[in-house]
């Protein structure tokens, strides 16, 4: 697969990651040496094989449904570039 | 006071028990072993009050008759586990300012224990790296040097602040962290014994998480012994990370038994790779020889999905990590550029701005994978080669009780060198990503040095919650081959 300089911009724009013009050329690059090394994957018969789900064999484990934890919002936002009032704040996003 | 700093974690333990030594004067040695340090960049964080602080509580705690397993001992933290009140970086400008109001479980176990924190050591950016240098932080230098050369070389990563704190013998031992080789790798290129456990035998609550279903917290200091006595305190049951596994933690210092008669090693003939240096390969028999002269039975084994391991790693942990990365948006922590004033534009700012190089590589080929069209060929597929590698590792331990394998293909690289290459850095962790993506356990013992005077190490995996059996016969491969060597830093100063 080969990335081109539209691709590039097309996944930084989902991964919200704002690139410098100069840096879009050399990422394709480097994003379709990767992608076509990992392609070599394709080789290999899959067919019927299970995806792993889990690492370590065990049960999902089950707790009951209730409130453990919270109460402190000012713990929560203090590391906020900015809060008020026991909230986040973000630029304004309803007109 | 110097001598302090030179006790194994084990020796330092024994003597504060015996009352020949306090927390104080261990802690004080450190403390400025790490002030004389700087040059190597180990530390992002250095925190001597709160070192010298611990160390008063944990003599207190002794006269009372109260000293935890490690009460007194002073670590070095890797700067991705959460620190109540003291900055926590993972390396990365997006996280500038991030002091958390919570400590991770496996920190507050340590502190639980009694040891002593001597402050946050340097890593790759989110753990992303095999060098170092992708620290936004600026690269940490290996202790070592080639001989008869000054150029500096890198300690590995990406827990490289870990590895080389813990060689240059300022920090007893450290806490590290392994994704796909990150304790190993670093430990093989400073000459330390690093040991990555089971995945879910530690708690990843309040780590700074890069790809869940692969990283696990473990232990890097200067022998077997060392990391057993760390594990033991690090590991455990954790409801807040519901991938932590409910089983009892054994007394990891028991396994010591120098005992490997009758067990049966394997080697796994694909990890003769083509280009491997000659010096590793012979080391590597060197290792089998050993442990056969000890009583074992080393016998060759089969992984022939090897050589899908590493493009398998490149798909899952960046996957997971521009899953896990989406959380830095400039609105709950760290680093805020505004944009033109809409939301996703601060985002878009903030994110190209807070992230280095290789950490955009990473969310952006992750992004790729996992978006509408090519996750099936990517992702999906990714996963059930993944299952197949962790059923070649369940068909070899139905006849071997460990493997034995180089832990990296090369000793410590220069600074600089692999830089311009992404896929060059990524074949560093060749022979670690396997296991990783199959969670078992495994150590890196140094056995050897290089022809250019760097240490090699020896790779031991064991079976899933086994870590028993890999201490036991990595003991046995430390006490064969006696490596006592000292880095430039040690001896020279």
């Amino acid at each position: 697969m080969s990335v081109d300089k539209d691709t590039v911009e097309r996944i930084a724009k989902l991964a919200r990651i704002r690139l410098k013009e100069e840096q879009k050329e050399p990422l394709a690059k480097e994003l379709s040496n990767i992608l076509g090394w990992v392609e070599q994957l394709s080789q290999l018969d899959t067919e019927g094989v299970p995806p792993m789900t889990s690492v370590v064999e065990m049960r999902i484990p089950l707790r009951k449904d209730e409130v453990t934890d919270g109460g402190y919002p000012e713990k929560v936002t203090a590391n906020a570039p900015e809060a008020s009032h026991g909230f986040y704040v973000v630029p304004k996003v309803v007109e | 006071m110097a001598e302090l700093t030179h006790l194994g974690l084990a020796e330092a333990r024994d003597l504060l028990d015996k009352g020949e030594v306090s927390a104080k004067e261990l802690t004080e040695a450190h403390v400025a072993a790490v002030e004389a340090a700087r040059e190597l960049n180990a530390f992002i964080t250095e925190t001597p009050e709160k070192a010298l602080e611990m160390a008063a509580a944990s003599d207190a705690r002794r006269a009372k008759g109260e000293a935890g397993p490690l009460d007194g001992l002073p670590l070095a933290i890797k700067d991705l586990y959460c620190t109540e009140g003291v900055l926590t970086t993972a390396g990365s400008h997006i996280l500038e300012g991030f002091t958390p109001t919570y400590e991770s479980t496996v920190t507050a176990q340590l502190w639980r224990d009694g040891a002593v924190m001597l402050g946050k050591v340097n890593l790759d950016e989110f753990a992303m790296g095999s060098s170092n240098m992708t620290s936004h932080y600026g690269g940490v230098e290996n202790p070592w040097k080639r001989a008869g050369e000054n150029r500096k070389l890198v300690p590995g990563g990406s827990s490289g602040g870990s590895a080389s704190a813990v060689a240059a013998r300022i920090a007893l031992g450290a806490t590290g962290t392994d994704t796909g080789g990150s304790i190993r790798q670093p430990a093989s290129f400073t000459g330390i014994t690093g040991l990555k456990p089971t995945y879910g035998r530690c708690s990843r609550w309040g780590i700074v998480a890069f790809a869940s279903s692969l990283d696990q917290a473990g232990p890097m200091a200067r022998s077997v012994r060392d990391c057993a006595i760390l594990l033991r305190s690090m590991a455990g049951h954790d409801p807040k990370d519901t991938t932590s596994v409910d089983r009892p933690v054994p007394d990891y210092e028991k396994a010591l038994t120098g005992d490997v008669k009758g067990l049966k090693i394997g080697v796994p003939k694909e990890y003769r790779v083509d280009g491997m240096p000659e010096e590793i390969e012979k080391l590597w028999q060197q290792g089998c020889d050993w442990l056969t002269e000890a009583g074992a039975e080393v016998v060759e084994v089969t992984l022939p999905h090897t050589r899908y391991a590493l493009p398998t790693y490149y798909i899952i942990a960046p996957a997971e990590a521009s899953s896990n990365l989406a959380r830095y948006d400039g609105v709950r922590y760290g680093l805020r550029v505004d944009g033109e004033g809409s939301l996703d534009s601060m985002y878009e700012a903030t994110r190209g701005e807070g992230f280095g190089d290789e950490v955009i590589r990473r969310v952006l080929i992750g992004t790729y994978v996992l978006s509408a069209g090519y996750y099936d060929a990517y992702y999906n597929k990714a996963r059930q080669v993944r299952s197949l590698i962790a059923r070649d590792f369940a068909e070899a331990y139905s006849q071997v009780d460990a493997i034995l394998t180089p832990t990296a293909p090369s000793a410590a690289f220069a600074m600089g060198e692999n830089m311009d290459d992404p896929l060059a850095m990524y074949l560093n962790d060749v022979f670690t990503v396997p296991a990783s993506l199959a969670g078992l356990p495994g150590v890196s013992v140094p056995a050897g040095l290089s022809s250019e005077g760097l240490p090699l190490g020896l790779q031991l995996l064991g079976k899933a919650f086994d870590e028993e059996t890999v201490i036991r016969v990595a003991g046995v491969l430390e006490e064969a081959a006696g490596f006592d060597h000292l880095p430039a830093y040690v001896t020279e100063g």
